[in-house]
């Protein structure tokens, strides 16, 4: 199992095109990967999983992914989110 | 009389609609729970998939319908009703709840769906409100297909009527007469909405985000809606109603002048004549750029074909787009402007290291290079395309020879493949280069020795001369085309172009500032490129003056030490000048 915290740092939030791109990036990978905040724990590859939370946004999640490609699958999330995604 | 009521909300398709009000209700049913035998399960499952598939079958049709109606990319709107049915947690969910609780499947899938919607509904985001509105209809679709009941359309109208709904959806629209929708207003909705993006594709006018219009207004009322103010009359009284009118009739006469403009080349008095051309992004914007005067596209942006799926676009995907453009707009030129984003951005690649300076990172032709297959695979999308019509080609963010050649090299790898397929192109396909770094403004003399034109790209040129993110509000005030720095590396740039006898254009947003446009055509700009919509008024500008006069206030300004004061001339010039030209004091500058 492999697991970061991250804050979400665009303005929208996880809203928008950012939620799909989340979910087609998680998946890309092997892992079951969730995205967990205070007691709300979604598959991250879920599109209305991500959505509702999505809904409790505040500015922090963790993603807990769990497999072969674990690390990867986080780190890439991160990556999406990092990136401010991509907003228009 | 009628109540009067003035309602406010957000513009998001221009033009004015006034008629009669049809609302378009989504009755409410009610979800009966059911508790089935062992015996029935699997065929409940069974009735459940079935269903789902059926939806599924449906939105692919509709996208094809839309695609036709309003263009491949506005189908897309239904990717995200496709992403949510297709949910693999939400169908497993039911599943479950039919074969563990025992539960009939509409009342299982609502249960599924009711999470979500309690965990959407009490937001005031604007989007969220939207897609709980697409979850709904998810729902409402399955529903209706479990009960074997047929969903209602907007195909039935039989007279031109204002629609007034809560959501529209893009289903709603699909089957309807273009000629019976006079205008939309909806309660929830936004800019980038369903809504917004088929009443503009279709040029119906459109007010959203009115919280309570579907509940306010009645079968009979009359309606205005101003799609240019974002304001929905409900039983104008006569003064308005008149006053609207008079506006309906203003807006068919501009669109007439600017017909009698659309024909006429963009000359200066004294003869000096130049090209005006659009940037664009999707292939439907082509009509608009035409209607608009264009005299070709000078930008047709490809990014968007690498955001939208979770792969790359194929050869051919990209073919049909290129190819659709360039052959709706010859004889007049195509300007494609190959990938020019962040590396990060593509689908199916991994993430790199999180970069620190994306806007000094990897990205455009470095992308392209550092990944050649996938550029080839645009090289001959383009090149393909290139028999078709008058394609040309343009590299993103050159920043030196070396980039420039090592691309050159790569598309003449690409065209000796063709060659060896017998697939035909055009073998004298003009290249250009785009000048955004300033860097290669230093060394345009030689890169002008490698291509056919130069397109500066001045969203970035400024940004990297200035050394500001344009995205930084703090740092704004920085990004100033009138800077004499950045003037003074556009006139390098032009004059370096036109001494080794190659035309110089501009696609940034400097090229549909009015302020710009004098100075821009006394430097020796060879061509214009910029949103449809502004192009008129830039034809305008050009047409009224010599360039004799435009070579001497060029010369002026480049003796000048500051922006703002360059600006105030530039100001105190078009004001004398230009009577009926009105020049906004500070234009939004958007991204390119």
């Amino acid at each position: 199992m492999f697991e970061k915290t991250v804050t979400i740092k665009n303005q929208l939030g996880l809203h928008a095109r950012p939620a799909a791109l989340l979910v087609k990036t998680a998946e890309r990978f092997k892992s079951t990967i969730f995205l967990i905040r205070d007691d709300l724990e979604v598959n991250a590859k879920s599109i209305m999983g991500v959505m509702m939370l999505a809904a409790e946004m505040g500015s922090q999640f963790t993603i807990r992914a769990e497999g072969e490609d674990e690390k990867q699958a986080v780190e890439a999330i991160i990556c999406v989110i990092e990136d401010k995604f991509y907003e228009e | 009389m009628k109540n009067e009521i003035v309602l406010e909300g957000v513009a998001v398709s221009p033009g004015i609609a006034i008629g009669k009000v049809f609302r378009y209700n989504k009755e409410d049913f009610w979800i009966e729970e059911r508790t089935i035998s062992e015996d029935e399960v699997k065929d409940e499952v069974e009735r459940f998939l079935a269903a789902v598939n059926q939806i599924r079958d449906e939105i692919k049709e509709t996208q094809e319908r839309l695609k036709f109606k309003l263009g491949k990319e506005e189908a897309r709107i239904l990717d995200a009703h496709r992403m949510m049915l297709e949910d693999q947690v939400v169908i497993d969910e039911t599943v479950v709840r039919i074969r563990e609780e025992r539960k009939n499947a509409a009342f299982a899938f609502f249960r599924t769906l009711r999470k979500v919607v309690k965990a959407l509904k009490p937001l005031e985001d604007n989007y969220l409100k939207e897609k709980l509105a697409d979850v709904r209809d998810i729902g409402r679709r399955v529903f209706f297909r479990l009960y074997g009941k047929e969903h209602p359309t907007l195909r039935d109208l039989q007279s031109p009527v204002v629609v007034v709904s809560h959501a529209l959806s893009p289903f709603d629209v699909t089957h309807m007469r273009r000629e019976n929708v006079l205008g939309f207003v909806t309660d929830i909705g936004g800019r980038t909405s369903h809504v917004a993006i088929i009443a503009r594709a279709m040029e119906i006018p459109a007010v959203v985000g009115l919280e309570t219009a579907s509940s306010q207004v009645s079968p009979d009322d009359m309606l205005i809606v101003d799609g240019n103010r974002g304001i929905v009359y409900v039983n104008p009284d006569e003064a308005i109603l008149q006053q609207y009118q008079q506006e309906e009739r203003k807006l068919l006469q501009r669109e007439e002048t600017l017909k009698a403009l659309r024909g006429l080349p963009a000359v200066t008095q004294d003869g000096k004549r130049v090209d005006i051309s659009a940037n664009i992004e999707l292939p439907e914007e082509v009509d608009k750029a035409l209607a608009h005067g264009a005299q070709g596209i000078g930008l047709f942006r490809t990014e968007f074909l690498y955001l939208l799926g979770g792969t790359p676009p194929s050869e051919d995907e990209q073919f049909e787009i290129y190819n659709e453009i360039a052959q709706k707009t010859a004889p007049y030129p195509t300007i494609i402007r190959t990938l020019d984003l962040g590396g990060d951005k593509l689908p199916g690649f991994a993430p790199p290291v999180p970069e620190a300076n994306p806007f000094l990172g990897w990205r455009a032709i470095r992308v392209s290079l550092a990944l050649k297959d996938l550029f080839k695979v645009q090289l001959r999308a383009v090149l393909r395309a290139s028999v078709g019509g008058n394609v040309q080609l343009m590299f993103p963010m050159i920043s030196g020879l070396e980039e420039l050649v090592e691309a050159k090299e790569v598309l003449k790898e690409v065209k000796e493949e063709l060659r060896q397929k017998q697939i035909p192109f055009d073998e004298q396909i003009k290249v250009g280069a785009m000048i955004e770094v300033p860097a290669a403004v230093m060394v345009a003399e030689h890169l002008a020795g490698e291509v056919d034109f130069f397109s500066i790209g001045t969203n970035d040129l400024i940004q990297y001369a200035v050394a500001a993110d344009r995205g930084n509000e703090k740092i704004a005030y920085l990004f100033e085309p009138l800077h004499p720095g950045v003037l003074r590396l556009i006139k390098l740039t032009i004059d370096a172009g036109h001494r080794r006898g190659i035309w110089v254009g501009m696609c940034g947003e400097m090229s549909a500032d009015p302020l710009a446009t004098i100075p821009l055509l006394g430097f020796g700009l060879d061509e214009f490129s910029m949103s449809p919509v502004v192009l008129p008024q830039i034809k305008n500008i050009i047409r009224s003056v010599t360039l004799k006069e435009a070579q001497v206030i060029a010369e002026q300004i480049l003796q000048m030490k500051s922006a703002r004061e360059i600006r105030e001339f530039l100001q105190g010039k078009v004001d004398e000048r230009l009577c009926d030209i009105s020049v906004p004091p500070s234009r939004r500058r958007s991204q390119l």
